[in-house]
């Protein structure tokens, strides 16, 4: 039974029957009695000073229930948007954490931001009202460039120079004296482009409140749903905690963009409460551009100090990160303590030093989006290693070899304040080297050569750390949340099981991967076993899917309480089997006296701690459900080798991935078909980042690339096969030995793919994302 | 205006506003919510149904244009003990993750085979550019449309 379906086995997921059949719910498809639409009106202006608004041609109109401002939920006590993660200047000083209205009341600062909100009986009459709201703005120019944004003119009143704060991390002085008498240093200008996450469900919300209990419940697009809620009763006072239940039903992609507590689901949950009736809000896809948190966005010079040997010696990293108008949930932790804690990569680098400003503009905030500051981090490493290799005339393979930390190197501590626990990134590397075909590559260039094509040949080796953690290191850093997972394992009477976890599934196959690991460990049907999340009236508080945590965290926290579930039946049997726990074996669901043929399955245990006639209740309490919150010791490391190779018209500078091979350690594998699917979007978003998307500003502060038409999404023929494959060294310190695989794809393979289109062109670096424009600009030297 | 359409064998007659798009029909009239919108310019393809046998896209087509259309969504193609082949190669070859672009991608690719060229990598990477998928990197899409040309 468990070798089809237990750990390790490609078992096919539970949640497809669902969705293949048309079947999901999705937020958008949940319809209540009576339910009314709400829509937003949002500023045309990247900047301006709002003289007045006026609702009254909207109310008036047919169908037309209510008409709110910024003004209405502030004067209801309805608080700002928080950022949930304190980070400290240089200096010692706090972050400055502007003023964020989840509707705008007396400036707007950026284009999209919701300045009213219209609610009425149908979907179209709340269009029409939202079209009848008129405002006067006083216009003011728009701080838009992220180089020049620190010194423009002010957007907030209480951020001066428009810096939300000037982070450090590392030694300097050790930094600089590497850099002295280093022999070489090699130097780069890094953008890292602003993407939009677009996951491919908007977001959505229908709130609810019934004020003959005074509950409320909001169903949203979250991937996590306890955040959410704790947000909106703690921070911006919506209701009291035990009186919000939020559900995420079916989520569809989240990418970080739906971690954050957005203006429109606080708008919609304290409407329903006013107007005692349900509401509901999906985006256009033009709001989901607009006012989605972006992600990404820097500006890096990064330096390299090298021996002559090709040691590396020192890294040196100066970083403006852009926050867009306001600190979204977690804005401030991905430029800092989930970047600048990369950048030792997989090396040993000796001495390294971050510096990062973070700054405001007159934009879309920007916060995590898959990887959140290790594709960042990564992308200035690794691209830094494989120029420094071509300076000095190595091999790229090689020189990451002679800096590798070594298996015998672990435990290692870095010189940016993580712990890698283990790894074999060789190991990695030459799986990767094989499957690409290395030793054959100059081969397949000459034979694009003598096709008028260029091709060239790029690696990345990556790391990242997931499963943010432990709660007490985090906390300490400014995080404003535990970060550790909840998980109940219920027996039924007869036997089946439901695991409730504080992780939300909104792609990952959670529902999939979390029943293999309770079937195998509690030797029943994998159908049997049923996984509940994304409800707060269902699960204990925990903190939801992001940073390839579910696994390592939420999975852990489910063994951790199935062991609770087994420690009890084993007593339940020891006693029905007139033996004693420690003469009682446990295995595939059975549990039999050491050396004798008596013995009793799970579900009979179950059935006699809920029907407790044969049962020791004078030592047991009834019942067989088990808790359990796990918090992790330390981050994972899961890290890998992409290699990619690319093929250029150089007459229409295109480019053309033609093989593309990723190996990761992700430590131990609960279904390898999930991983591989994970690591095959991932690497879609990576290779998209680098060729295809942008979010783009203009001069003024418009938004250019608002819609499909202009902002350019992966599609099936812009991708190649993938050619993804693993190495597994565990991790060390939780019981699954998992490392995390659900952000690997987009943080290992940008760099990978601009080192090969670098190599092709035979150019220093060509921004990203390289259109054909672009390409064919770079090969005319421009 | 009234209009009558067949929806997956059933036949409808229902009053509709002038300007209501097929899809909001199809949704919010009939509660088939298996027909998904992803976007506002045609671009994303959650919305994809067959109209008169052919794939379109629904969120581009008046209600009143499908006035006397044999429509077919992914509720009509399959039901779980009873998969059609698109949906079972989906499936098989873990083909979606988030399932929000699904029923589309299912509703093109059936269109795509159903038209009979033999298709290769390529021509189905072709085939599929007016859906999007922001999960699968499409590379397990491919895998299965191949897989479900063989069997249907």
């Amino acid at each position: 039974m468990t070798s089809e379906t237990g750990i390790g086995a490609s078992v096919k997921r539970k949640e497809d029957a669902r969705f293949i059949t048309g079947a999901g719910h999705y937020t958008d498809d949940i319809n209540q009695p009576g339910q009314l639409y709400a829509v937003f009106v949002r500023s045309m202006y990247p900047r301006a000073e709002i003289r007045s608004i006026d609702v009254s041609s909207a109310l008036a109109m047919e169908g037309v229930m209510a008409a709110y401002t910024g003004a209405d939920l502030a004067a209801d006590g309805i608080g700002d948007l928080p950022c949930g993660w304190m980070v400290k200047s240089k200096d010692g000083s706090d972050m400055i954490q502007p003023p964020h209205p989840p509707v705008a009341v007396s400036v707007v600062n950026y284009v999209g931001e919701p300045y009213a909100m219209v609610v009425a009986e149908t979907l179209q009459a709340a269009r029409d009202g939202a079209e009848a709201v008129t405002a006067d703005f006083n216009e003011i120019p728009a701080v838009v460039d992220l180089a020049s944004a620190h010194g423009a003119d002010q957007i907030h009143e209480a951020v001066p120079g428009n810096q939300c704060y000037d982070w450090e991390l590392g030694d300097r002085e050790a930094t600089d004296a590497a850099f002295a008498s280093a022999d070489h240093v090699t130097s780069l200008d890094i953008v890292n482009n602003r993407l939009i996450p677009n996951a491919m469900e908007p977001r959505a919300a229908v709130g609810m409140y019934e004020a003959a209990t005074g509950n409320y419940t909001l169903y949203t697009t979250s991937q996590n749903p306890h955040l959410a809620r704790l947000v909106l009763a703690a921070f911006v006072n919506v209701a009291a905690e035990s009186k919000l239940r939020v559900i995420a039903p079916d989520v569809g992609g989240g990418f970080g963009s739906k971690i954050f507590v957005y203006a429109e689901e606080t708008a919609v949950i304290w409407a329903a409460g006013k107007l005692a009736r349900a509401i509901k809000w999906r985006a256009d896809r033009s709001e989901s551009f607009l006012a989605d948190a972006h992600g990404r966005d820097h500006r890096t010079r990064a330096e390299l100090a090298l021996n002559a040997d090709g040691t590396f010696v020192g890294l040196r990293v100066k970083t403006v990160a852009n926050m867009g108008a306001y600190l979204s949930l977690f804005a401030s932790s991905v430029p800092t303590y989930l970047y600048g804690t990369l950048l030792a990569g997989q090396y040993r680098t000796p001495a390294i030093y971050v510096e990062v400003q973070s700054v405001f503009t007159n934009t879309a905030p920007v916060d995590a989006y898959r990887g959140a500051g290790r594709p960042e981090a990564t992308y200035v490493v690794e691209r830094l290693v494989e120029t420094a290799a071509r300076e000095l005339g190595k091999d790229p393979a090689d020189i990451r070899r002679l800096n590798f930390i070594q298996p015998e190197d672990f435990p290692y501590e870095t010189p940016v304040a993580l712990t890698y626990d283990t790894g074999d990134y060789d190991a990695s590397l030459k799986k990767a080297i094989e499957l690409i075909g290395y030793d054959d590559f100059a081969e397949r260039k000459a034979s694009s050569e003598a096709n008028g094509k260029k091709r060239g040949i790029g690696f990345s080796c990556y790391i990242e750390a997931c499963g943010l953690a432990p709660s007490q290191v985090a906390i300490s850093l400014g995080a404003g949340v535990g970060l550790f997972e909840s998980a109940e394992v219920r027996v039924d009477v007869t036997g089946s099981v439901s695991v409730m976890t504080g992780c939300h599934s909104h792609g990952q196959g959670h529902e999939t991967t979390f029943a293999q690991i309770v079937s195998d460990k509690l030797g029943i049907p994998f159908e049997n076993v049923d996984v509940v999340h994304g409800d707060t009236g269902r699960s204990d508080y925990g903190l939801g899917t992001y940073g390839s945590r579910s696994l390592v965290v939420g999975g852990s926290a489910i063994v951790k309480a199935t062991d609770k579930v087994i420690a009890k039946s084993r007593k339940i049997a020891a006693h029905m089997l007139e033996s004693t726990e420690e003469n009682v074996d446990f295995e595939e669901g059975t549990f039999s006296v050491t050396d004798s043929n008596q013995s009793i399955t799970f579900p009979e245990v179950a059935f006699s701690a809920y029907v407790p006639g044969n049962y020791p209740l004078d030592e047991l309490e009834p019942g067989l459900s088990e808790k359990a919150f796990y918090d992790p010791e330390n981050f994972t490391y899961p890290a890998g080798a992409h290699i990619c190779e690319v093929e250029v018209d150089p007459e229409t500078g295109k480019v053309e991935i033609v093989n593309f091979v990723a190996v990761d350690d992700f430590g131990e594998i609960i279904n390898p078909m999930i991983v591989a699917g994970q690591v095959h979007g991932g690497l879609a978003q990576g290779i998209g980042q680098a060729l295809l998307e942008h979010g783009i500003y203009d001069e003024s502060g418009q938004l250019v690339t608002g819609s499909y038409m202009d902002y350019t999404m992966p599609r099936a023929d812009d991708m190649p096969n993938f050619v993804v494959d693993t190495t597994v060294t565990p991790c060390t310190h939780n019981p699954l030995g998992a490392k995390g695989c659900g952000e690997a794809g987009a943080i290992g393979s940008t760099a990978a793919v601009m080192n090969a289109l670098t190599d092709a062109l035979g150019v220093v670096d060509v921004p990203m994302p390289a259109t054909p424009e672009t390409v064919w600009r770079a090969m005319e030297g421009e | 205006m009234e209009i009558s359409l067949t929806v997956n064998g059933t036949e409808h007659t229902t009053d509709v506003p002038d300007n209501s798009l097929l899809v909001e029909i199809i949704r919010e009239r009939l509660n088939l919510t298996g027909t998904h919108v992803g976007c506002d310019t045609s671009q994303c393809g959650a919305c994809t149904i067959h109209m008169n046998g052919r794939s379109v896209k629904s969120c581009t087509v008046l209600a009143g244009q499908a006035d006397g259309a044999d429509i077919t969504t992914i509720e009509g193609i399959g039901t779980v003990d009873a998969l059609h082949p698109m949906q079972e190669a989906f499936r098989e070859n873990h083909a979606l993750q988030c399932g929000f672009c699904t029923p589309g991608m299912i509703m093109s690719a059936i269109d795509l085979v159903e038209k009979g060229k033999p298709l290769d990598e390529r021509s189905v990477r072709e085939g599929l550019e007016g859906n999007l998928c922001r999960c699968t990197g499409y590379h397990n899409i491919v895998k299965a449309v191949l897989d479900a040309q063989d069997k249907m």
